[in-house]
């Protein structure tokens, strides 16, 4: 059976397209102001990678702006497809940190994927991936290079600035006063690892915990967050497609069975 | 100290207000009984006041520098600038503000709190019962009684919005100076929905999309001063707007927020007659001749 | 019982908000500086730090929220009013005439 996903993020959309269980195809496009457009873009990518015709799916399920996604059978909330979608990749996981480019959530899983207790932090930059991407402007580096750059640092500074405008300003200054650059994007990294599991914190940390969403890739960010939880994490090959699979898994429904793929964990990653 | 003018390789500084001193033309100081001053060191601007036996002697405002120290320095020097006073002439110097522990010539430090409270009180007397002081980084809601005390309060200094820096990324983005900020917000038609988003950093995105679905700059100034008279009106929902109604510091003299902010809480502020920024510096003028009556008195 | 003369006739009482509002949602610590008796059983208590003995403007030895913390009560307090459990809030637990009180409202959660 072949079905699609499509998680409509604030920053990115994201397609994965399943043929009886395994991922066949996958797309991305920025989202941008036109979100039916970014749909329809990334639709299309995931369904040239899986070699298939758009009239092959069967099933299209929706989540985060779903509304964006017309056609879907079905739409479910960002924490529930998360949950399914990690679930899905991990069976063992317990819980779940997703931290997206504006959003960022925690939640308890059952064994079956579904959301026990979640926590939030939405709304405001400093709690997601914004506010690395607003740093690396002011530190003139690329988003993506963040992360290597603060793991070249072994020495924390302050940054006392809990809102992402102010701590561009306090970044700026730490810069006139010939602070490392490493160093600064050391406590950029561990600032928003200090937010996102305080977060995680209030609907509790049990067991295994699956890390997934777009800032999954950041390296910098995964070190911080590991050292705060003293755990290992599971994080996929793709953590950005995870509530996209959940999607696409939950359109379906529970008369389908899957047999999860084994999960390749996080090793080697390239950058998106 | 105003705008750069006709600058060509650097971009425009719209966030750039304009910075004063002012000293009064009647009284002589060298006549006065208790000479205090307050210096206000935010982390966006900073005040120097001196008062003369209560009364307004001389105050400056300028943009806080990278140093608070210096801040204070500087700020006091242009002050008395031409008057003849110095330092040494003062009986009692307080320190406050986000900075206050950082001037050096003074002789304590009472709280931003306390002292927009009884700036306020002087400012627009006794009636007073509610000021909102929005700051450069902070926005402060106060309620006080006739005395000038507090009675309730919120600070809030960690979001931008509803703070001045927020008001300036917004100048920037739109390339209007800050201060003819408010008067085109009210040039509109009709008053726009307001920005949706309290976060400065994605009002702004949701600002860049207005833009481009091709509204008047005036416009989506419009809906941003409705959001932060929103974000400030439900701040002061907190903690019971009681009238007096008053506002102290910068964004009191963005009509389009103030004007905005007055419908939406169906009570008008009270009208300024001196310098809004100013409130803390008063109020830190004020308690210094507290305690210099107190000292006299006890001596 | 000097001090209860203090405070009836010389010092001032307020409510103080400590915390903020932003995008997400509201976090507060309120203070009935009346009923605080500056004890610092709460100070104690707080496994984050969150509180410290304070003497305020009307010099009253009462107790405030530090100013690093009060940026962030979210993620520090959050935590003591875990979703779907038991409010476990040290500081109001130990606080015998109530001064204190902890806020937190997430939008879309609580």
């Amino acid at each position: 059976m072949i079905i699609a996903g499509i998680d409509v993020g604030a920053v990115a959309t994201k397609a994965v397209i399943l043929n009886d269980g395994k991922i066949i195809g996958k797309g991305m496009a920025t989202t941008g102001f036109e979100r039916e457009e970014a749909v329809e873009a990334a639709l299309a990518e995931a369904i040239k990678n899986a070699g298939i015709s758009r009239g092959d799916i069967e099933k299209v399920g929706a989540t985060g702006a779903g509304e964006a996604v017309e056609f879907a059978d079905k739409r479910f909330e960002d924490v529930v497809a998360d949950g399914a979608g990690a679930n899905f990749l991990f069976p063992q996981a317990k819980t779940v940190i997703d931290v997206g480019g504006e959003e960022a959530r925690g939640m308890r899983i059952d064994e079956t994927g579904r959301v026990v207790d979640f926590a939030l932090n939405e709304r405001c930059a400093a709690g997601a991936g914004a506010f690395v991407e607003a740093m690396a402007r002011a530190l003139e580096v690329k988003t993506e290079e963040m992360g290597e750059l603060s793991l070249q640092s072994d020495k924390d500074i302050e940054i006392n600035a809990q809102c992402t405008i102010f701590a561009e300003s306090e970044v700026v200054s730490q810069i006139h006063l010939k602070t490392s650059k490493a160093d600064i994007a050391r406590a950029v990294h561990e600032g928003i690892a200090t937010r996102v599991v305080s977060m995680v914190r209030r609907s509790g940390v049990e067991g295994e915990v699956a890390l997934i969403g777009g800032v999954a890739y950041n390296p910098g960010f995964v070190a911080r967050i590991k050292e705060h939880l003293g755990k290992e994490l599971l994080i996929s090959e793709d953590p950005q497609i995870v509530g996209a699979i959940g999607a696409a898994v939950l359109a379906v429904g529970p008369e389908v069975e899957f047999k999860a793929p084994e999960a390749k964990l996080d090793t080697e990653k390239e950058w998106r | 100290m105003t705008q750069e003018k006709g600058s060509t390789t650097q971009e425009k500084e719209y966030w750039r207000w304009e910075e004063t001193r002012w000293n009064s033309p009647d009284i002589d100081w060298k006549k006065a009984d208790i000479i205090t001053a307050g210096v206000d060191i935010g982390s966006v601007s900073s005040q120097a006041v001196v008062m003369c036996d209560g009364e307004l002697y001389c105050y400056s405002n300028m943009r806080t520098g990278a140093d608070s120290p210096d801040s204070a320095i500087r700020a006091m020097d242009w002050a008395l600038e031409g008057t003849g006073m110095k330092v040494e002439d003062m009986h009692y110097i307080i320190g406050t503000g986000y900075g206050r522990v950082n001037v050096p010539f003074g002789n304590r430090t009472i709280t931003e709190i306390a002292c927009h409270a009884r700036g306020a009180n002087f400012m627009y007397g006794p009636t007073v019962k509610t000021v909102l002081d929005m700051g450069g980084q902070d926005c402060k809601a106060i309620k006080c009684d006739e005395r000038g005390k507090v009675t309730t309060f919120l600070m809030n200094d960690k979001c931008a919005a509803g703070t001045g820096r927020g008001m300036e990324v917004f100048a920037n983005l739109l390339a209007v100076p800050i201060g003819e900020v408010g008067e085109l917000s009210l040039t509109v038609d009709e008053e726009p929905e307001p920005v949706s988003s309290t976060c400065v950093v994605y009002a702004k995105t949701e600002a860049t999309g207005l833009l481009r679905a091709g509204w008047d700059k005036n416009k989506v100034l419009a809906a941003y001063c409705s959001a932060m008279a929103h974000r400030v009106f439900t701040l002061l929902e907190r903690i019971n707007v009681e009238k007096d109604f008053a506002i102290t510091g910068g964004i009191a003299k963005n009509i389009g927020v103030v004007s905005r902010l007055e419908k939406e809480l169906g009570l008008k502020a009270l009208p300024a007659k001196y310098d809004t920024q100013i409130a803390g510096g008063i109020g830190a003028c004020l308690f210094g001749k507290a305690l210099i009556e107190k000292q006299r008195k006890a001596a | 019982m000097f001090n209860l003369i203090k405070r009836l006739i010389i010092s001032h009482s307020y409510i103080a908000n400590y915390g903020y509002s932003d995008g997400s949602g509201d976090y507060y610590i309120i203070l009935d500086s009346d009923k605080c008796t500056g004890c610092g059983k709460c100070v104690e208590a707080c496994l984050v730090g969150v509180l410290e003995n304070y003497v305020d403007d009307y010099d009253d030895e009462i107790v405030k929220v530090t100013e690093a913390h009060s940026k962030s009560i979210k993620y520090d307090c959050g935590p003591c009013i875990p979703v779907g459990g038991e409010r476990d809030v040290k500081c109001e637990q130990v606080c015998e005439p109530k001064a204190i009180t902890v806020s937190i409202k997430v939008k879309g959660l609580d």
